[in-house]
């Protein structure tokens, strides 16, 4: 790993100003993926400003059906929060699936998102549930945050303060898990939401996105019968040693499936 | 910059200057001489170097020292009783043989504690998948689920 300072602020606005002053200052959430891509020198930090001292990133609320989760919530508190398992039960599950205890206790959700790695899970949830990332400077709608792979709509400097998902009526997140890094080879998140069905698909393309004649097939009938039908085209989706494009379209409609029957 | 760490291990304070990407894993190996955290991949995919992080078992291959700064930190060594005597934990991989070359037994036990923590009184089913951030190359962990199973017992 390549020398870097480190500083722990204990406010956003001081965080906020450690990241301005230096174009090459990074944030640490948990650090379960930065750390590691820094000891291989594909990511190289000047400055690494420490989240985990401010106290307004952490915790969960529940608020008008739904709930608004701190950026450095870990996956644990998630996983085992009462108020999530009763607002959104199919976040806490999804939460409680992530990687394994050890990532778990260190792994926030900000941290997961800002990522936003091709097979994460919180993706999947953010996106089907139709829900809002709260930064320092705006608030992002799902549907704008995600750009591909690694990429999303953060600016430099920019801190994702807390994600608020609304309550959907119901919905399951169902993952195919690679045998050996346990990532999902691809993840279906479906939700019936006030604003209609939603489908969101991680792990299959170069990033987290939807699928709308699923959706639209589901707002006809919400049943795996729905879905059982629909094919997306391998086109663009992931290629690799663990799993052919091919495979990973053929798995979107299974897991899809899979999860409308979990979604009851 | 070096930059101070302040924390307590194995119930000891401790405080030190450190290199920011000392690793804390690192830290409790070389600074503070406490081997009984092992090193086995370095890249989080083992478990071997699982330390217990204020109560909950994390890899310490992939956090920074000073992530740990003002933490409570238990390592294998702070888990037995002052008169020696062994861990529940350990007296029941002790038993039922739960290892082999030993190699990954630090942090399966560590890993182990925290999974009997949040899951008082774990299936079998639940014991397997509760592991799955701790690799071992020799037992085929069918001794490592029984003697998870007998310590929860012993830790009720
Ligand atoms: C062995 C292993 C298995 C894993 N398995 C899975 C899995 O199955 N599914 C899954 O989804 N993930 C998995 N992960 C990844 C894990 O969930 C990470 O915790 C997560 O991707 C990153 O979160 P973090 O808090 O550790 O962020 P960090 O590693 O600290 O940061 C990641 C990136 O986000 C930025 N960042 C962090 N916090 C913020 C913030 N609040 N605002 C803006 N930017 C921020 C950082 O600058 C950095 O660029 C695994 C990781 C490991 C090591
Ligand atoms: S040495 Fe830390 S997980 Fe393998
Ligand atoms: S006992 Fe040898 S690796 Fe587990």
């Amino acid at each position: 790993m390549y020398q870097f300072n480190y500083h722990k602020p204990a406010s956003l606005a001081d965080a906020a100003a450690a990241l301005a002053k230096n174009p090459d200052a990074k944030a640490l959430g948990g650090g379960q993926s930065l750390i590691a891509s820094m000891k291989l020198r594909l990511s190289q930090p000047s400055d690494l400003v420490d989240l985990s001292g401010i106290a307004e990133l952490r915790g969960i609320k529940a608020d008008g059906g739904g709930v608004t989760i701190g950026a450095m919530t870990r996956h644990a508190e998630v996983a085992a929060s009462a108020e999530v398992k009763k607002a959104i039960p199919a976040l806490a599950a999804l939460a409680a699936g992530i990687g394994d205890r050890m990532v778990r206790n260190m792994g926030t959700l900000g941290g997961s998102l800002a990522n936003n790695d091709p097979a994460a899970d919180y993706p999947a949830a953010v996106l089907g549930l139709g829900a809002t990332v709260n930064t320092n400077k705006r608030k992002i709608p799902a549907d704008q945050f995600f750009k591909g792979m690694y990429e999303t709509a953060l600016e430099a400097g920019e801190i994702i303060t807390s994600v608020t998902f609304p309550a959907p009526k119901k919905a399951a997140y169902v993952k195919f898990r690679n045998p050996a890094s346990r990532y999902a080879l691809v993840g279906v998140f479906v939700a019936d939401t006030a604003g209609g069905p939603r489908v969101a698909v991680t792990g299959a393309g170069p990033g987290v996105f939807r699928v709308p004649e699923m959706e639209k097939a589901l707002a006809a009938k919400f049943s795996p019968e729905s879905v059982a039908g629909v094919k997306v085209k391998a086109d663009g989706l992931n290629s690799d040693l663990h799993a052919s494009a091919e495979y990973r379209a053929h798995l979107v409609t299974v897991m899809a499936k899979r999860a409308v029957a979990a979604a009851g | 910059m070096p930059v101070k760490v302040s924390m307590t291990v194995n119930g000891k304070p401790v405080t030190a200057e450190v290199e920011p990407r000392t690793l804390l894993a690192t830290f409790i190996r070389e600074t503070l001489r406490l081997t009984g955290t092992h090193v086995g991949c370095d890249t989080a995919q083992c478990g071997a170097c699982t330390v217990h992080l204020n109560g909950r078992a994390v890899k310490s291959c992939n956090i920074l020292a000073s992530q740990a700064d003002g933490a409570d930190v238990v390592t294998i060594e702070g888990i037995a009783r002052a008169d020696g005597t062994l861990h529940p934990m350990q007296e029941a991989f002790r038993q039922h043989h739960g290892l082999q070359c030993g190699f990954c037994t630090p942090g399966m036990v560590m890993s182990a504690i925290d999974l009997v923590k949040t899951t008082p009184n774990p299936t079998e089913q639940q014991i397997r998948e509760g592991l799955d951030g701790n690799l071992c190359r020799c037992t085929g962990y069918h001794n490592i689920v029984k003697a998870i199973q007998a310590a929860s017992a012993a830790m009720r």
